[in-house]
């Protein structure tokens, strides 16, 4: 059930891939920064909620850097990305002082629920998710949350100048938009989202890993499209909820690719042929329409034929 | 209203594609002006407009809208006082967005934008009827994608975009070029409609002749960057495309190079 957590960062990488219309590598970083943020607060005794939001202002800046280094330095958008997840490689390890940081036996944002009566339900307990609930029952509280902010924010006067700069930044320009802090604000956003992801996942797993970031820009995409392709992308509300239920699909393909015996190493590749056989799809679909037409109409003309 | 004196502008410059596209332009127009600039090709007729909206920023002279100066000022700074419609019919409006949603940005020019609601029931009413003043039926298509709309229904948006909060000044950068004969003459009549109603400051760029001498007050030829005639008032209304023709020989030493204006 990690898909609702992996479910915030989607919403994050939807922001920029979708909204604002660039690939923002820097999710890759900012992901680990926010769990590397959460996990050392928590480390040293800080309360469980304030280390997640502070993972969540830690990406926001990240989203900073990247906005700044593309509109002030006019550095190309994917390089940016690529620039800020390689700094935030050593500021990440330098977070969490190791590479890995464990959480175990730590009050987590889960804590309050792992020690409800509710969660601990003798039924719950019989069906052995009584260990997952706390991730689900927080997982859904945020992923609402995010999910109605955003709705509301993407409506405003601010949130639409966002969505027209990502659509047509001529035309932004034209109707006196500053697209340049439109797109800072777009990266700060995701990448805080991102980071409160990361924050959310590593708890849950009870470890902050500096390798963990590692192909969630892939896994991000996959599930947008994912989420696209099977929920639909009518209404803003319903195209934000596709997300969700994009990354919880993804998270039980890979479920099951696993269990028929998939090598774990092997997940990497299988997600980078799945999102780029998505990605091509279009184009496949224009080279394959005038053969099917053509083989249609062949079908139409034989039968024409006969009958005559 | 509009003044710009002595305005340089040079692309590239420096290398083998150095392009001089504004040379010591001058130019004066009154409040209420309507102007049509007609030149040959790369005679900087575009180059003049996207320097006063801010596209670029001239290399030397200065540009002052209504007494403002904003020869240094960025582009949707400036935005706040221009309307503009381009002769790309995608590029005045965002395809991914609902008309309406189109019109509210628009009618938020110059304003600054907060996290108010973006669109308020009032503002549909007033979208609604003057979408009917185009008489395309867009009135009743409010939250349609704008990326359906044909060339010419997105040309009449953007000019009603363009309108809607009344623009100290109107550029019109060849907006009827790209659409089909009909649909071009139809938005030229609302063109004309919308600067006569809103008695508009307009500098239109066009590539045909007769729609320069037909339309506007004042009529100004481009060569190699700079004025090479200013024809207004009377003598415009007398003027003819032969004797633009004849005149811009005279003046230039060339012949009328436009592939387009030859041709329409």
């Amino acid at each position: 059930m990690l898909g609702l957590l992996w479910a915030v960062m989607t919403i994050g990488v939807y922001i920029t891939y979708r909204i604002l219309g660039i690939a923002d590598l820097s999710v890759e970083g900012s992901i680990t920064t926010g769990a590397a943020i959460a996990a050392h607060c928590i480390y040293t005794g800080m309360n469980p909620y304030l280390a997640t939001f502070l993972a969540l202002l830690g990406g926001m800046a990240a989203g900073l850097i990247t906005g700044l280094l593309h509109t002030k330095l006019k550095i190309p958008a994917l390089l940016s990305g690529i620039l800020t997840m390689i700094a935030l490689y050593s500021i990440n390890l330098r977070i969490l002082g190791k590479s890995n940081l464990s959480l175990l036996r730590m009050d987590t944002v889960y804590t309050v629920f792992k020690e409800s009566s509710l969660v601990n339900n003798p039924l719950f307990v019989r069906l052995n998710i009584a260990h997952q609930l706390p991730a689900i029952i927080l997982g859904i509280i945020c992923v609402l949350a995010i999910v109605t902010i955003l709705y509301w924010f993407f409506g405003t006067e601010i949130g639409c100048s966002i969505r027209a700069t990502g659509d047509n930044p001529q035309m932004a320009r034209a109707q006196g938009i500053n697209t340049n802090n439109m797109i800072i604000l777009g990266l700060i956003i995701s990448n805080g989202l991102v980071a409160l992801s990361g924050a959310l996942i590593a708890q849950q797993q009870s470890f902050a890993d500096i390798q963990m970031g590692i192909g969630s820009i892939v896994i991000g995409l996959a599930s947008v499209i994912i989420g696209e392709v099977l929920f639909g992308r009518r209404s803003f509300y319903s195209r934000l909820m596709s997300l969700v239920f994009g990354a919880i699909t993804y998270r039980l393909i890979i479920a099951l690719v696993l269990k028929m015996g998939m090598p774990a190493n092997d997940l990497k590749l299988f997600t980078a042929i799945t999102v780029a056989a998505a990605l091509a799809l279009p184009t496949f679909r224009s080279y394959l329409r005038p053969l099917t037409k053509s083989m249609k109409g062949g079908a139409v003309d034989a039968v024409n034929k006969r009958n005559s | 209203m509009l003044s710009i004196r002595g305005i340089h502008k040079t692309f590239n410059p420096g290398t083998v594609n150095e392009k001089t596209a504004l040379n010591n332009l001058t130019l004066e127009l009154k409040q209420g002006d309507f102007v049509t600039v007609i030149g040959g090709n790369g005679s900087g007729k575009s180059t003049l407009l996207n320097c006063i909206a801010g596209v670029h920023t001239v290399d030397a002279g200065s540009i002052t809208i209504d007494g403002d100066e904003v020869t240094r000022i960025p582009e949707h700074k400036r935005a706040a006082m221009l309307g503009r419609v381009f002769q790309d019919p995608m590029v005045g409006t965002a395809a991914n967005m609902g008309i309406e949603e189109n019109l509210a940005l628009a009618y938020r020019r110059g304003k600054r934008r907060t996290l108010k609601w973006g669109i308020s029931n009032q503002e549909r009413q007033l979208y609604k009827e003057l979408l009917s003043q185009l008489d395309l039926g867009l009135e009743n298509r409010l939250s349609d994608k704008v990326g359906l709309l044909s060339g010419g229904q997105r040309q009449a948006l953007t000019l009603l975009m363009a309108t809607l909060k009344k623009p100290k000044l109107l550029l019109l950068d060849e907006h009827t070029a790209a659409l089909d004969p009909k649909t071009a003459v139809k938005v030229l009549e609302l063109t004309d409609k919308f600067i006569t109603e809103g008695n508009l400051t307009t500098l239109m760029v066009t590539h045909n002749m007769r729609d320069a001498i037909k339309y506007g007050n004042r009529l100004i030829m481009m060569y190699e960057g700079r004025i090479l005639l200013d024809i207004a008032e009377e003598a415009k209304q007398k003027l003819t495309v032969e004797d633009l023709l004849k005149r811009f020989g005279q003046a230039s030493g060339e012949e009328f190079a436009n592939d387009r204006a030859l041709l329409s």
